[in-house]
């Protein structure tokens, strides 16, 4: 398998390219078996290449040809395979195939099958080229076509124009985060003299002391670039309105893979940012901040979708926390553990979505549990395992996070307070969720029960959620060992208890209502806090009238084009006079006569008045 | 040199009274035909200029711009002529302003 991996994200791409070219000509089920197919023989691919890696843990180099050659730049197309980039490609296609195969049945009313399905294909292609690639730049060839297929398939539905604007949204705001990782690779590539990372990684380490302001500025770059991608403050006002897409997509894209490109930027990147530690607090500080930010927001939302995009945004916070504290195996834990249940989380949304005529509306839901057994039990293991509860695979991620923060020096103890914070924040609002969408009285009535495509994903991601946690990742060749002493006994028990906590709360407010929250919530206070977390702390708004605004109102100034005003009135002028002139242009002889006579009069009566003697 | 009989000024103003009638003639007349006998009246009118002044300075320049005159006041009938009778058939009129096909 070794000498094959470029086949991995080549089937997807082959797919993707014959579903775009062919596609009037290809029967419902071919398209079906080359989209699902393609991605599911990846998987098969990447399952193999993972076996034999196990047998000898060495990272895989392979060189297919030299890009481009100018200069010193010579950025190759090749690929790099370690535990770190076999994890991720373990998540894009196996979680890919999960949900390519839940799309086959969630789409197949739909119009435009094909052309969803050359996206998606494109995007697992693109998605793979990142995570393989052996240098900067080709890394950013893949992270620029996730975001294409990103904004292809948000605006998917694009008959209906806010679908289009928050495809625009999500393509803009990125791309913001983009250019500044663009600058970040600029700088190193002059620094450095390579975007080949491992070499870039060595020879930095051999140029560059701890702490030195270079590799913080190129760090702070980098993070800005996976701050876009990754939906983390201050970018992360996309991600929300990125729900606009179908769910399968919010699923793959949104949650489980293109999402937590910055984190595996990061963590590929890990050499660079030992070097600064005052870049590793940023990224904490971020990830923590963006954590809590969204936990709050998604404490309020009626949306099941946005419910769930903020708690990815709050999860990512989580793994870009775990990033920043050292704790890189425990990161990229969480972000495969995520990838499972948050993938189960949102292909559940899916199926009661698309059981429920398109209702997205949770206080319209409820008392579903008996209705859809299958999605109600996916979406108990689900939550447990966001919520971290014990025993899930989200509770081994989540604590090895919060237990390595806890023993950072000056800063961890804050840091950890925080993280449980959002740990109880994360329980509430994902039993709040269970409790009214699966509880209490029946609100709209299922027209229909899932069928095998969409159950037997879900069933899988279920097992994976639950055993997710006992994997041991190939990853202690690729990261500095942390010496990961045991904190004081107290510590662990919080850490497990917090959770629990949370959902004795979210059964108290929304389930068996002992708690009573409504004098609060009627208050004046309590609607300002409600409204103020409803609008994800007003950011979009702030956003709306500091950046967008004023370049609408610039854009409305410039539309007249006010120097060009100048120019068409001189010839506005031109043409009035010849409008002018051309009326005595009759046709008529003696006009013409009596004018040529009139004029010589004329002229002969000037040169008389000007100069007498001349004549 | 022989002294002119009658004066120069005389002539000159016999002459501009001429080309202002052929002038006139031009511009308020409509029938082709004489248009084209004003224009050889205001030809003449300076043809007569032409000689008077040759004969009041003693020069032959005014004799030969006469017979220049001349041959292109014949030049000019001959082709103009011509065009008339090309009107005359096209549009059936010897009015100029039947044959103006503009729309301006």
């Amino acid at each position: 398998m070794r000498d094959y991996i470029w086949l991995i994200p080549l089937l997807p791409l082959i797919s993707s390219i014959t579903l775009m070219i062919a596609a009037p000509r290809l029967t419902h089920k071919i398209i079906t078996l080359l989209g699902v197919g393609s991605v599911g023989m990846a998987a098969v691919a990447t399952c193999a290449l993972a076996i034999e890696f196990v047998g000898n843990p060495n990272p895989i180099e392979i060189v297919l040809w030299t890009w481009i050659h100018v200069a010193d730049l010579a950025p190759r197309i090749a690929f790099y395979v370690d535990g770190l980039t076999l994890v991720m490609m373990s998540v894009i296609t196996g979680v890919g195939f999960l949900i390519h195969l839940f799309s086959s049945e969630f789409m197949e009313h739909d119009a435009s099958y094909a052309r969803y399905f050359a996206y998606l294909n494109m995007f697992v292609a693109a998605m793979l080229v990142l995570v393989l690639a052996d240098n900067l730049l080709l890394l950013y060839l893949g992270w620029e076509g996730v975001g294409v297929c990103s904004y292809l398939l948000v605006g998917f539905w694009y008959q209906n124009s806010a679908n289009g604007h928050a495809a625009r949204k999500a393509f803009i705001v990125t791309r913001i985060g983009d250019t500044a990782m663009a600058v970040g690779l600029l700088l190193l590539f002059t620094e450095l003299g390579t975007l080949d990372i491992q070499s870039m990684i060595s020879s930095a380490n051999s140029e560059w002391e701890i702490g030195d302001n270079l590799p913080t500025i190129a760090c702070l770059l980098l993070l800005a670039g996976a701050a876009g991608k990754s939906a983390q403050l201050p970018l992360h006002t996309w991600l929300p309105d990125a729900m606009a897409g179908p769910t399968p997509v919010s699923a793959l894209i949104h949650a489980a893979t293109m999402v937590t490109a910055g984190v595996y930027l990061i963590a590929r990147t890990h050499g660079l940012f030992l070097l600064s530690p005052s870049a590793m607090t940023a990224v904490a500080v971020l990830g923590l901040a963006t954590s809590l930010m969204a936990a709050f927001t998604a404490l309020v939302q009626t949306d099941i979708k946005r419910i769930l995009a903020y708690s990815t945004i709050s999860q990512i916070g989580y793994m870009f926390l775990a990033l920043g504290v050292g704790a890189w195996t425990a990161g990229i834990f969480h972000l495969m553990t995520h990838a499972f249940f948050k993938a189960l989380l949102f292909l559940g949304s899916g199926a009661i979505i698309h059981c429920l005529h398109h209702e997205h509306n949770i206080f319209k839901m409820g008392g579903l549990r008996r209705r859809m057994p299958v999605t109600f039990w996916s979406f108990m293991i689900g939550s447990a395992a966001l919520a971290a509860l014990p025993m899930t695979s989200g509770f081994f991620s989540k604590d090895q996070i919060l237990l390595q923060a806890y023993q950072l020096a000056s800063i961890g103890p804050w840091l950890w307070l925080g993280g449980l914070l959002g740990a109880l924040l994360t329980a509430v609002y994902s039993f709040r969720l269970v409790f009214i969408v699966f509880f209490g009285a029946v609100n709209t009535e299922p027209d229909r029960e899932i069928g095998w495509r969409m159950a037997v994903p879900l069933t899988l991601l279920c097992t994976l959620s639950l055993v997710g946690g006992y994997f041991s990742l190939p990853l202690t060749n690729v990261f500095p060992t942390v010496d990961a002493g045991h904190p004081a006994h107290w510590v662990e028990v919080i850490s497990v208890a917090v959770p629990l906590l949370g959902v004795l709360l979210a059964y108290g407010l929304f389930l068996g209502r002992q708690l009573k929250l409504q004098p609060w919530m009627e208050g004046q206070i309590g609607q300002a806090i409600r409204q103020f977390w409803f609008s994800g702390w007003g950011v979009d708004q702030l956003y709306n009238s500091l950046l967008v605004q004023p370049y609408s109102i610039l854009a409305g100034m410039l539309k007249g084009e006010p120097i060009d005003r100048l120019y068409n009135a001189i010839v506005r002028l031109n043409q009035t006079l010849h409008q002018w002139l051309s009326v005595t242009q009759t046709g008529r002889m003696r006009w013409y006569i009596a004018s040529m006579v009139f004029g010589l009069i004329f002229t002969l009566g000037i040169a008389f008045n000007v100069a007498p003697g001349a004549i | 040199m022989q002294e002119l009989a009658v004066p120069l000024n005389h002539v000159l103003l016999v002459s501009s009274l001429l080309f202002c009638i052929g002038m006139l003639g031009l511009m308020i007349r409509r029938n082709i035909i004489f248009i084209l006998m004003s224009l050889e009246v205001m030809l003449n009118a300076s043809a007569l200029a032409f000689i008077a002044a040759g004969a009041h300075w003693g020069q032959p320049d005014g004799q030969i711009m006469f017979m220049l005159i001349l041959s292109v006041a014949a030049a000019e009938v001959a082709v103009g002529l011509g065009l008339v009778l090309q009107v005359q058939r096209r549009f059936k009129s010897l009015d100029m302003d039947d044959a103006n096909r503009m729309r301006g």
